[in-house]
């Protein structure tokens, strides 16, 4: 006992110490570091470009990496962490000196990253023509470029082709062709509790109401659209087909009940982005991507998530990172090689070309060219905020109209 | 059996020998390894104290190398010394106390008291940087030129290449003009009086390169060229000018000022951000306080905090208590399946737990309508009251494993005599539980109740990953929902939407941390008298 107890209290205190280690060492100071690169000659594998990247797509970095290590001595670590850690981490560690050269994640943090000056400027040059225009205008904020994109997401329709062969032209359309194939509710759509404003967007701008209105340098969070008559139009029509209508949308639905209705077979049609395409193939489903069918006579666009890389404001490396970014990471290969990772349309266009080949790409470019990239600017986050419960709550049989009138007080409100 | 030991221990001499025999056994065999053990363990200790002092003194730390020194030189103090035997038993302890519990409030308490949050996020200097950097654009329509990074006397140039094809040279004091120089191909990579920096020089020093920026011409209007890449520079002209006090926006004119609330301010009242990060003293806590979208949420959500604590503990409580009684009684059988198959809930991490019950919950396709109700429609979670209902359904299944196995060694440590005693007098089972077996219970449980209170008063975890605070309360100002406690709350408006604002989080922490040491307090105070019963 007197042996045991202070050895496994010293086992302990020595992991403490190391962890206080790490704390340490991550909270402290860079200054040394930046004065001693302007005085000290050739030190070649000082440089080193370090790169946060999802887990998923370490890999598919690898290969730029080491190009870019054997072109130019500057080593590259590619370190993988949770996507959902990224954004935060970034913002934190920044600051400190000890955050990335360079972070993943999708444009509209764009808003959040700029406000705590955590990202540098990303010039481009010449190669801004070789990218989709959405991944630009997403890629931009506020009149500047901030991101190196390297893929577009949109959500589209999944059709189940045993179910219903043809392609059907509008909403009312695709409930009759389903409910012909004798399926209840063919339609399926992810909401949950809070509602799901992200996949009802297409219907809300099919009937032409905007979040924000446009001026040249992207969106004018001044100018809130949301509340027009387009707006209190479609909010009529969603109260119509839930609860107490015709019981399309259900907040009782989240995204793993929709999925499993549409690998049962007891949806025909599935609201859905890229990201679940592979579930659908590996359950044996002839899968067929379908535009969205709109309920009015205007295109149902949805919202583009454009994925790409931030350039770190206190990077000590902006020379190689930059010509990392724009050389290596916009290339072709590069971007082949993120695409295989994780089948979204790559955002350079040879890239989104090759790409297309395969006909569920296609399929989701061809729903992406309408698509809006989703406002990057920080009064969104207040608009989520009110958004989601409103669609939920007419939904779940609110007055519709007077609700979306309430959405839109509420939502001035907190922009102030 | 008694009448023997009582006739070993009544023998003194015979006593006192066996002891020195088993002291000196023990230290022949025990101490050699012990002595070993330790050094081992020290050493590990030492080893990475080493190592952080070596880490900490490459980056100039020595406030904290020295406290890594300090502790290093106690711990070893403390356990080769012969003179400090409280202090190694104390030692660990005193040091998770300080790394884990002293530093986080601290920290926390000096949080509360500065801006720390969105658009305040780090140093002045960074935010200048920031806003200078963004304020940037791009001169329209003008081309890309090929650019080649020169030195002289430790002085950078950018040589340029016009459009033209010719070649001109400036640095940051001196405008662009033309030179005589070497071409390779179209672009201009040398000239007579500089050294040509190749990429790996540029690489060396890549903040003098990124930071460099030449003026295209005398007219300022016409804008500065810089090279984000070291091989090709733009032209830009910025939309804000900083004279180290001042930023200027010279489209509109307008003057924002550093007026000490740590981000530029014009005088209407608009703040230029990113801003930094400053000192706000009490500003977060009357912010906290006074806050008007909070003043009729704030009510009902403290209100339901008090009862949902107290109804867990309460709860968790009795039932546990029932059933320890039950699994304590000698003559059921398979005790032991019994409590194993109860302490399973506690087994399960709780947001795992909670996350299940919410799909079983779920009204449409849940388990619990399905299968269990054979398809009612109950709304368990979206119903404001029936939410409340499934929180504290879903928390006692949690909580009560906890009190059963505490309780069960409470009453295994009550004397068998005492019940005897007790029935022997003619007291009814009733009776000798509430009026001995309780109250001795309570002399060892009641400080447990008192700190399973306080934990159930911010039990973020079950209400954040069960209904997240929902259903939502539709009317209110700020997005609070019907079982959202007091911990959820202030999540929700501290971190609004893209907002982390980390200072007010840490008002509202202490504020909370303070309720809830005043009522562990009085009700410790008030325990006090059981321990009576001891005595």
């Amino acid at each position: 006992m007197t042996v045991t107890q202070p050895t496994r209290a010293l086992a302990a205190l020595s992991l403490v110490m190391a962890l206080g280690l790490a704390g340490c060492s991550s909270g402290s100071g860079d200054a040394p570091a930046e004065e001693a690169s302007g005085d000290q000659p050739a030190q070649d594998a000082s440089t080193t470009l370090t790169v946060w990247v999802d887990s998923e797509r370490v890999d598919s970095l690898q290969g730029a990496a080491d190009a870019y290590e054997d072109k130019t001595g500057v080593a590259v670590d590619i370190v993988g962490k949770d996507t959902g850690d990224i954004k935060d981490d970034f913002i934190q560690q920044v600051p400190t000196g000890e955050g990335p050269d360079i972070a993943m994640g999708a444009h509209d943090w764009l808003g959040e990253l700029t406000t705590n000056g955590v990202v540098a400027p990303l010039e481009l040059g010449d190669t801004t023509g070789d990218y989709l225009d959405v991944a630009i205008g997403a890629a931009t904020y506020d009149g500047t470029v901030y991101m190196l994109p390297y893929a577009v997401e949109n959500i589209a329709v999944l059709r189940n082709q045993e179910l219903v062969p043809e392609q059907p032209t509008s909403f009312d359309e695709m409930i009759a062709s389903g409910e012909e194939a004798g399926l209840d509710h063919p339609f399926i759509v992810e909401q949950g509790a809070e509602g799901d404003p992200y996949h009802l967007y297409p219907f809300q701008t099919a009937f032409g109401a905007e979040v924000f209105g446009t001026d040249e340098n992207g969106y004018d969070a001044t100018d809130l659209q949301i509340g027009n008559e387009g707006g209190e139009q479609f909010a009529a029509w969603l109260g119509e087909h839930g609860k107490n209508g015709s019981g399309e949308f259900n907040t009782d639905v989240d995204g793993d009940i929709a999925k499993q209705a549409f690998l049962d077979g007891t949806a025909a049609f599935w609201l859905t982005g890229p990201w679940n395409v592979s579930a659908a193939v590996d359950a044996g489903i002839d899968v067929a991507i379908d535009p969205i069918p709109s309920p009015t006579d205007e295109v149902a666009a949805p919202f583009a998530g454009v994925k790409g890389f931030f350039l770190s404001s206190e990077s000590e490396n902006k020379v190689a990172a930059t010509d990392f970014l724009v050389n290596y990471l916009g290339t072709e290969e590069a971007q082949l090689a993120l695409f295989e990772a994780g089948n979204i349309l790559p955002a350079l266009s040879a890239a989104a070309e090759t790409a297309s080949d395969d006909p569920i790409i296609a399929g989701f470019a061809a729903v992406g060219e309408n698509a809006v990239p989703m406002p990057a600017v920080p009064a969104m986050g207040a608009v989520f905020e009110y958004w989601g419960i409103a669609e939920a709550e007419i939904i779940g049989g609110s007055e519709p109209v007077a609700r979306w009138q309430k959405l839109t007080a509420d939502i001035e409100a907190a922009i102030g | 059996m008694s009448t023997e030991t009582e006739r070993m221990t009544t023998d003194p001499r015979r006593r006192r020998r066996q002891d020195r025999a088993r002291g000196i056994a023990d230290q022949a065999g025990g101490s050699l390894r012990g002595m070993l053990v330790k050094l081992v363990a020290v050493g590990i200790v030492d080893a990475i104290a080493l190592y952080a002092v070596l880490v900490l003194a490459t980056f100039g730390e020595w406030g904290v190398l020295a406290i890594v020194v300090a502790v290093a030189i106690v711990i070893n103090w403390i356990y080769f010394s012969r003179r400090a035997l409280p202090a190694k038993y104390l030692a660990p302890g005193v040091f998770f106390l300080a790394v884990f519990q002293v530093f986080v409030l601290l920290y926390t308490g000096y949080v509360g008291f500065t801006n720390y949050g969105t658009g305040h996020n780090g140093s002045k200097d960074q935010a200048v940087n920031a806003l200078m950097a963004s304020a940037l654009e791009r001169v329209p329509d003008s081309p890309t030129y090929p650019v080649t990074v020169v030195e002289t006397g430790g002085e950078l140039g950018l040589l340029v290449t016009s459009p033209a094809g010719n070649a001109l040279l400036g640095t940051q004091e001196d405008p662009l003009a033309a030179v005589d120089a070497t071409f390779d191909g179209d672009r201009a990579v040398a000239v007579e009086g500089w050294t040509s920096l190749q990429f790996a020089d540029v690489l060396e020093r890549q903040s003098e390169v990124t930071d460099l920026s030449v003026a295209f011409s005398d007219d300022p209007n016409e804008g500065r060229i810089s090279t984000p890449d070291g091989s090709s520079a733009y032209r830009y002209t910025s939309t804000l000018e900083y004279d180290g006090e001042a930023v200027t926006d010279t489209a509109t004119g307008a003057v924002y000022e550093d007026i000490g609330t740590g981000a530029f301010t014009a005088e209407d009242g608009e703040e230029l951000l990113p801003g930094w990060k400053v000192a706000v003293g009490f500003d977060n806590f009357v912010r906290a306080v006074s806050d008007s979208r909070l003043a009729g949420p704030l009510i009902y959500v403290t209100l339901w905090t008090f009862a949902f604590a107290a109804i867990t503990v309460g709860a968790t409580f009795a039932i546990g208590l029932f059933l320890a009684i039950t699994f304590n009684h000698k003559r059921m059988r398979g005790r032991r399946v019994y409590r194993s198959l109860l302490i399973l809930p506690y087994a399960i991490p709780s947001f795992l737990s909670a996350l299940v019950w919410a799909g079983m919950m779920n009204e449409s396709f849940g388990f619990l309508n399905q299968v269990i109700f054979g398809g009612a429609d109950i709304p368990w979670l979206t119903d404001p009251w029936m939410a409340k209902l499934s929180v504290l359904i879903v928390n006692i299944w949690l909580g009560f494993p906890y009190m059963f196995l505490v309780c069960t060694g409470a009453l295994q440590s009550i004397p068998d005599e005492l019940q005897e005693a007790a029935t022997v007098d003619g007291a009814r089972p009733w009776q000798v539980f509430r009026l001995i077996k309780l109250p001795l219970l309570l002399v060892s449980i009641a400080p447990l109740l008192i700190s399973s209170f306080a934990f159930n008063f911010n039990n973020f975890n079950v209400v954040y990953m069960l209904t997240n605070g929902g259903p939502r309360d539709s009317d209110a100002p700020i997005p609070v929902g019907h079982t959202d406690i007091l911990i959820s709350m202030v999540y929700k408006v501290a971190f609004t939407g893209q907002t982390r604002d980390y200072g007010l989080a840490s008002a509202y922490t202490i504020i909370i941390f303070v309720i809830v040491a005043v009522i562990a307090a009085i009700a410790f105070r008030r325990t006090k008298s059981l321990e009576e019963l001891n005595g």
